[in-house]
């Protein structure tokens, strides 16, 4: 159970990039994130699916890029120092 | 022997170089009013210390050149350039005048709180009061959130924990680091947990980051003391006070939270229907559940 703030970072970088890789049309439309539907809903009360799908969709709006910069620099560091 | 010198950026007033002086250099405001009753002469006397920093400096005859006087001049008053600038930037990562209000509190406070963490079922107004929108500080307000206690047992937690791993024959120094990085983690995982499930059942909450931190660091209060009756007494005071702290725990956070995420009326005790009201008392029970077992999943092992 040592856990150490590296691997607090480890499992952050993973994390987002497994929500980074999820496919739009195989997966996601199938849940009910398409393009079409899930914002029509500005109700009193937006229900937890629909908040889901929002982080989802505005975790890999923002995090592309810097995921990109963060996996490349790992990938170096971790070749380099194994 | 005395030298008058004024100081750009520093208080406006003729600044006496003491000769022993051995209390470090910090702009001469206090950070917060003095509660305790002797504190009136020690202030007044910090305020006529000498400006530059290098107050105790030996070798007189060196400062009596006017162009060391002139150096020490420049010298200090980069400095204190120096510092407003990494005032002002640090500013704006860490907010330091809001974890200023988390820290002032006094000692009254301190025995209320913990007395409160102990045994919370005798309180009976939990909230917190305000002051024109803006809550109290925390030395005027026992349900107010406050820093210093999550900080301090936090670091009494591994002292301790380093202790019990020394009673057991397991103790080594980088232990230690490795005991508080892990308990920081747990700490930091169950802050980014409970935001993420306010985000997702959109409570209209005043709760922020840091008065969750403080919550989440307040039962370190309650493992500290399982510890140590376990080290003092055995095995089976350790599981009695720890089930005693997990209970005040859970009714303490129960009742706190129950103020800031249920509705009006829910908070009043009424019941009140709706799937919106049932999820948000889910979620202040799940919050306060998780409490004690991360109490007995931190402690578990140091006491065998």
């Amino acid at each position: 159970m040592a856990f150490t703030l590296y691997s607090l970072i480890q499992t952050a970088i993973l994390c987002t990039n497994a929500i980074a890789v999820l496919h739009e049309e195989r997966f996601l439309s199938k849940i009910g994130s398409g393009v079409d539907q899930g914002v029509t809903g500005f109700g009193d009360d937006p229900g937890i699916k629909s908040q889901v799908l929002n982080l989802i969709r505005s975790v890999r709006t923002i995090m592309r890029v810097p995921l990109i910069i963060v996996n490349s620099v790992s990938i170096v560091l971790l070749l380099l120092f194994g | 022997m005395d030298y008058a010198v004024t100081q750009k950026g520093f208080r406006h007033q003729p600044n006496v170089r003491l000769r022993n002086s051995s209390m470090e250099v910090s702009d001469g405001n206090q950070l917060f009013e003095d509660t305790s009753g002797c504190g009136s002469e020690t202030s007044h006397h910090r305020n006529q210390r000498s400006g530059p920093q290098a107050a105790g400096f030996p070798g007189q005859s060196m400062l009596s050149e006017p162009m060391s006087n002139l150096a020490m001049a420049y010298g200090s008053s980069l400095a204190s350039q120096g510092k407003e600038m990494m005032d002002k930037n640090l500013d704006r990562f860490i907010p330091i005048s809001k974890l200023k209000y988390y820290f002032a509190v006094d000692t009254v406070y301190v025995g209320k709180k913990l007395g409160l963490l102990v045994f919370p079922y005798m309180h009976e107004n939990w909230e917190v009061s305000y002051q024109q929108d803006t809550p109290v500080a925390p030395r005027f307000d026992v349900n107010a959130p406050d820093l210093y206690i999550p900080a301090m047992s936090f670091i009494t937690y591994v002292l301790v924990a380093g202790l019990a791993l020394g009673t057991q024959n397991r103790f080594s120094p980088e232990l230690l680091g490795g005991q508080a990085s892990s308990a920081l983690v747990w700490l930091i995982m169950e802050v980014l947990a409970v935001l993420l499930s306010l985000y997702l059942v959109t409570v209209n909450t005043d709760l922020t980051t840091i008065d969750l931190l403080a919550f989440a660091g307040y039962k370190y209060v309650g493992m500290i003391v399982g510890v140590v009756a376990g080290l003092i007494f055995g095995r089976p005071a350790y599981y009695l006070s720890l089930l005693w702290c997990c209970a005040a725990i859970f009714v303490f956070m129960t009742r706190t939270l129950r103020l800031k995420l249920l509705s009006e009326a829910a908070a009043e005790g009424r019941l009140v229907r709706g799937a919106r009201n049932q999820l948000r008392m889910y979620l202040t029970m799940s919050i306060a559940a998780a409490q004690p077992v991360f109490m007995y999943w931190l402690t578990y092992h140091l006491v065998r």
